[in-house]
């Protein structure tokens, strides 16, 4: 299935890419994140992200569906 | 109201809201954040801020909704500054009206509370002697979480 990634933060200076599409195999968000996790080596712990599916928060066991888009969120730090 | 915008919010009487206009309030309260010129023992020179833009104003506006409906405050209105902010910038203003003003503060502080440890934005701190970094702001998730359980 092809899945829509966006990078933020400290995760977009790592991937050097704000955005990108990509066919995976990966059931599910956690999957999905231990595969770009190989790629691109993230230096921040995966316990210190969450993950966001079409614009909202959901758990790393989230199923993953065809042109879903998702975000790995750093710690935020607004206001 | 929940905004972002990438332009100047210093100026209180410029931004685009008319929430404190209302007759029937009794209290205002104003949280101006503002950048600072130094955290952690460290000297900050400028700020950077990015946002996830649409899941922001999402979460942003929920976050208001609910604290409306939680305090019962007559309405509340925030703006978050991305972009390349200086020292004294403001970065984010948090304003509510009640009828009296125990629930605007309370409401106030809830929200940004809130902000802080749920939109999704990010800063990163440039500073005078050092590698920018960008800020992780775990203590904030463990304030609101202790809050707000």
């Amino acid at each position: 299935m092809q899945i829509n990634l966006k990078y933020f933060a400290s995760l977009k200076d790592e991937a050097g890419v704000s955005n990108e599409k990509i066919e995976t195999d990966a059931k599910n968000i956690e999957e999905l994140f231990e595969q770009l996790n190989t790629k691109y080596k993230f230096s921040i712990n995966k316990s210190y992200l969450r993950a966001a599916k079409n614009e909202e928060y959901v758990n790393f066991d989230t199923l993953l569906t065809d042109g879903d888009t998702i975000v790995f969120i750093p710690p935020v730090a607004g206001g | 109201m929940f905004k972002i915008t990438d332009q100047n919010i210093n100026n209180l009487n410029e931004l685009d809201t008319d929430i404190i206009k209302n007759q029937a309030v009794g209290g205002i309260v104003y949280f101006q954040g503002v950048v600072r010129n130094h955290n952690e023992g460290k000297e900050v020179s400028s700020l950077e801020y990015e946002s996830y833009e649409a899941m922001a104003q999402k979460v942003g506006l929920s976050i208001i909704k609910e604290a409306i409906k939680k305090f019962g405050i007559e309405d509340a209105f925030s703006i978050h500054r991305t972009g390349h902010l200086d020292i004294n910038d403001t970065a984010i203003w948090v304003i509510t009206t009640g009828h009296h003003r125990k629930e605007a503060y309370e409401a106030n502080q809830y929200i940004i509370d809130r902000i802080k440890s749920e939109v999704p934005m990010w800063k990163k701190e440039h500073y005078a002697h050092e590698k920018a970094q960008w800020i992780a702001c775990h203590r904030c998730q463990e304030h609101s979480e202790h809050i707000h359980d």
